[in-house]
Formats: structure tokens, sequence, C-alpha cells
């Protein structure tokens, strides 16, 4: 009998602060949680101001042993799985098992420590002055390892790192070690900082917005014909992904299932977006989970809001699902949280799929003429929705997407 | 400096790095079971200590007999060839 996979516990820390339930009311309340950072004015050569900041992340409620090796992404990474594994109820018991594993990604080593450490480094280009938590803040696997040593997970341990695809394929890479029997439950997501290099990476490509330095709330503006690129966020989204029957056995609130995932990467370039490869991926994700295109009652787009990304997977979008599938994007509300996007995204998307209510992408005033063709709603809408498709797609040419069905209750088969 | 002067330093280094109570900083208490040092800080304390005392000490073999705080002040003090305290 072929296993299942569901989603038993959320964990988020967002730019709208701690805890999944800021997240879901900011998106509720249609607010934006992006801001105008005066310190990026400091910066020559970056024409953006903005961002989506986390505030209210305390990480001293984390004991200075285990902190010592945690940077601000890693501090973000374990409160968010904390949050996510008290939900779930996993028995603590089991967690040394082998059977309970981590995939945690980044988009990039912690890009403050480095700055801190070469600062200082590079006026003598002394290493006496070095820390041994240099190390365990900037290794590539930094975040994941510290989820697995805080909580104490000796399992299969991932870090996969694909820019803004990063959190979705570990809930991917994750849901396919619990389908082979290698795990039985995993922690998984993704996880980011902000740092002025992430906004001006984005800001040299001409996708990072600045026209809006002056007005924030209007800023990141995802299909719209007035959008002028990303606003960088940061934050982490974490998930509990466990074996379907075990969760079960246990009483665990099965929140929803993961039924498809696909990801590929497109060689025609390491920057432009592939409309060609985001459609193959999407197909590939719904072949994965043996649905039909007229099964998807929803699509969590990847929508950036950058000229080029979202006409690609608007076309992709309109290929596949005509205008029948319900489209929107988050970003508008939360920015970009790039490696933390996809839990992020994926976190609310479960909830619209709770509560029946679909949230529609803020700052569409006016639909560009090239994004025409999907169902890119402007009304909340309301109803009976069981599956959704969630894109993320990242620079390198990484196409992700995942297909997660309902948990509400009299929606299981 | 005087002995005590370069206690006061000592602590108020280790204070801020390892985030330490003040009322912990007793002369006997053991690095390891009473202040919750590991091998890793101990590494790090060495580069705490050095910055801030502008010593070298990471190669002294003395190093490896340190079991108490006071053994650390001990140590410092004899590095530093410091005055006998006031």
């Amino acid at each position: 009998m072929r296993r299942r996979v569901v989603i038993t516990g959320t964990g988020a820390i967002s730019p709208f602060g701690p805890g999944v339930a800021a997240l879901i009311s900011g998106l509720i309340e249609n607010r934006s949680a992006v801001v105008k950072l005066d310190e990026l004015a400091g910066y020559e050569g970056l024409r953006t101001r903005l961002a989506a900041p986390v505030a209210g992340v305390d990480g001293r409620e984390i004991a200075r042993n285990k902190r010592r090796s945690m940077s601000r992404q890693s501090i973000f990474a374990v409160l968010a799985a904390r949050e996510a594994l008290a939900q779930a109820g996993l028995p603590a018991a089991n967690f040394s098992s082998g059977s309970y594993g981590v995939a945690v990604g980044t988009t990039i080593s912690s890009l403050k420590t480095c700055e801190n450490f070469f600062a200082d480094h590079l006026q003598d280009k002394s290493f006496l002055r070095m820390k041994t938590s240099l190390f365990f803040k900037t290794m590539n696997h930094s975040a994941a390892a510290n989820v697995a040593q805080y909580f104490g997970f000796n399992g299969r341990l991932l870090a996969p790192a694909a820019a803004c695809a990063t959190g979705c394929q570990a809930l991917g890479y994750a849901y396919e070690m619990i389908l082979s029997g290698a795990q039985e439950a995993m922690v998984c997501g993704g996880t980011e900082e902000f740092h002025p290099l992430s906004a001006a990476t984005f800001d040299l490509m001409n996708a990072a917005s600045f026209r809006y330095n002056d007005n924030p709330k209007q800023a990141s503006r995802p299909f719209d014909s007035n959008r002028d690129g990303v606003v960088c966020g940061e934050g982490a989204g974490i998930l509990v992904l466990e074996e379907k029957t075990a969760a079960e056995k246990r009483g665990a609130e099965i929140r929803a299932e993961i039924v498809g995932f696909a990801t590929l990467t497109e060689t025609g370039s390491i920057a432009e977006p592939s409309r060609q490869a985001m459609r193959k991926c999407m197909n590939a994700a719904l072949v994965n989970a043996g649905v039909a295109a007229e099964d998807i009652d929803y699509v969590n787009a990847h929508a950036t809001a950058t000229e080029k990304g979202d006409i690609a997977e608007a076309q992709a979008l309109a290929g596949i699902f005509a205008d029948r599938a319900p489209v929107s994007s988050l970003k508008g509300h939360l920015g970009h949280t790039l490696a933390a996007s996809g839990g992020l995204e994926t976190i609310a998307t479960l909830e619209m799929l709770r509560r029946g209510e679909l949230w529609p992408t803020r700052n569409l005033d006016e639909i560009d003429s090239e994004c025409v063709g999907p169902d890119i709603f402007t009304g909340i809408k309301r109803g009976n929705f069981k599956l959704a498709l969630k894109n993320n797609f990242a620079l390198g040419g990484v196409n992700c997407c995942l297909v997660i069905k309902s948990g509400r209750p009299g929606k299981q088969e | 400096m005087t002995d005590r002067e370069i206690i006061s330093l000592i602590n108020d280094s280790l204070i801020e790095e390892f985030e330490l109570e003040e009322s912990a900083m007793a002369p006997e208490a053991e690095i390891f079971a009473d202040l919750g040092l590991d091998s890793l800080d101990i590494v790090d304390m060495v580069v705490v200590l050095e910055s801030a005392l502008k010593i070298k000490i990471r190669d002294d073999a003395g190093l490896r007999e340190i079991r108490t705080l006071g053994d650390i002040h001990r140590f410092v003090i004899a590095k530093l060839g410091a005055p006998a305290a006031e």
C-alpha cells in the first residue's frame, strides 16, 4: 500500500511577527508587512529602501549554550519548529529514534555573521579573534543542524539550498523521504534573514521595487501593471510532516496531506524564468499527485512582482488551467521571504483550505495585460476548496511545485 | 592593573560572553559544573581573555589545569606578572 504523508504541525516567524496566528491575522486583515528601511540609504548603488523585516523575536528565549551556534535565520527556524512541534504533538520520546529527520534550508549562509566577522578580520587579517561559533553559524546546513541539535532529532539531516524555491524543495524532499519509508516524520521548511545584499542582488538585476520607496504599503504588486519588482523579506516557515497511518494512530490532527511534488531545473538561463519549465513542473506535480488540472481548486502562485517572472507564471498557469483555478500570490502582503516563502505560503494555503476562503493578491489594482488568462482573483472567494497547487520558482533555473489536499473533516477519502 | 582590576575585567568579560549571572562568579565556581561552560566555550573563553587583557595564552600548558574561576584569575594574574593585591 502506498504510504501517505500528512501535515500535523505548522510554525511561522513572518514579517507579521512570531507565530502562525500573527501570519494569518496579517493576511486576513489584508495588511502589508513592507516598510521603508532608512538604513538602506547608507549603501551606495542600492536604489530600494524597502524590506519586510521580522520584529518581535527575542532569541534570548533560547538558552545561551544552544543559541551560540545560531545566526538570526537559525533562531527563526528553531522558534518556528518549536511552534510546529507543539502543534503536532509528536512524541518527544521518538525524536532520537532515527526515524524523525530535519530538512530545513536557507538561500545563503548567514550574511550578517559573515559581515561582522570580515569587518573585523580584514583590518589585520588576523584569526586570533575568531570564535568557534563563527563556523557553526555560517556552515551551509547551519539552520537544519541547529533545529536537529536543539530538539534532538537523530534521523536524516538535509539542508536544501535553491534560493526562492528552498522551502518548497525542503517540504518536497521531506515528503519523498517519508513516502519512501526512509523516515517516519520530518521537520521541514525554509528560513531567511534579511541582508542588504539580498535586496542589492535583485536591484542589480532591475528586479527590486524602488518606485514605492516612499509608499511602502503599495510596494510588492504581483501581477499588477504597475509592479516594479521584489521586496525582500525574512522569516521562517516550518512544517511537521508524518506518515499518515502513524499520525492517525496517535490521534494527531491531520491538517492537510501532501499528495504531489515535482522539482526540475531549466538550463536555458540561470536567471530568466521559463514559462515552459514552470508549466512542465506544475504538470509533473499534478501527475505525481494523480490528479487532473480540473481538480485543482486554488493555486498559490510564486509571483514575486517581477516583470518577467509574473508574466511567465501567469502564462504557464493559463496554459494548464485556463481560467478555471483561482490564483493568488501572498507577496503583496509579505514581500518575498525567499527561502522562507515556500513554508510560510504553504501554511497560509492550508489555512485558506481549512477556512474555505481564498485570499486575493494585495496591491493588485490593475492586472498586467500580459498576465491576463488565469483567474487571478481580486476579492475573497469562499467555497469548498479541496486541492491546492503551491508554486515556487528560483534563480538558478529551479522550479518546484507541491500539491496539497485539505485536511478538513469530511474531506478525506 | 591591580589583581582586583584584573579579576574584575576577567569576570566582566566572561559574564558578557557567556551571559553569566554576577552572583555565580565565585572563585570556587567550577567552570563546567557551576558556570555551565563546555569545551567549545573554553576555546572562545581563551579568545575573549586574550582580547580583553591583550595576552597570548592559547598555547600555555597551564590552561589544561584550570578547573575553577579562581584558577582562571590566578592563571591570568601570573601571566601578566601582576603585583599583589592591594
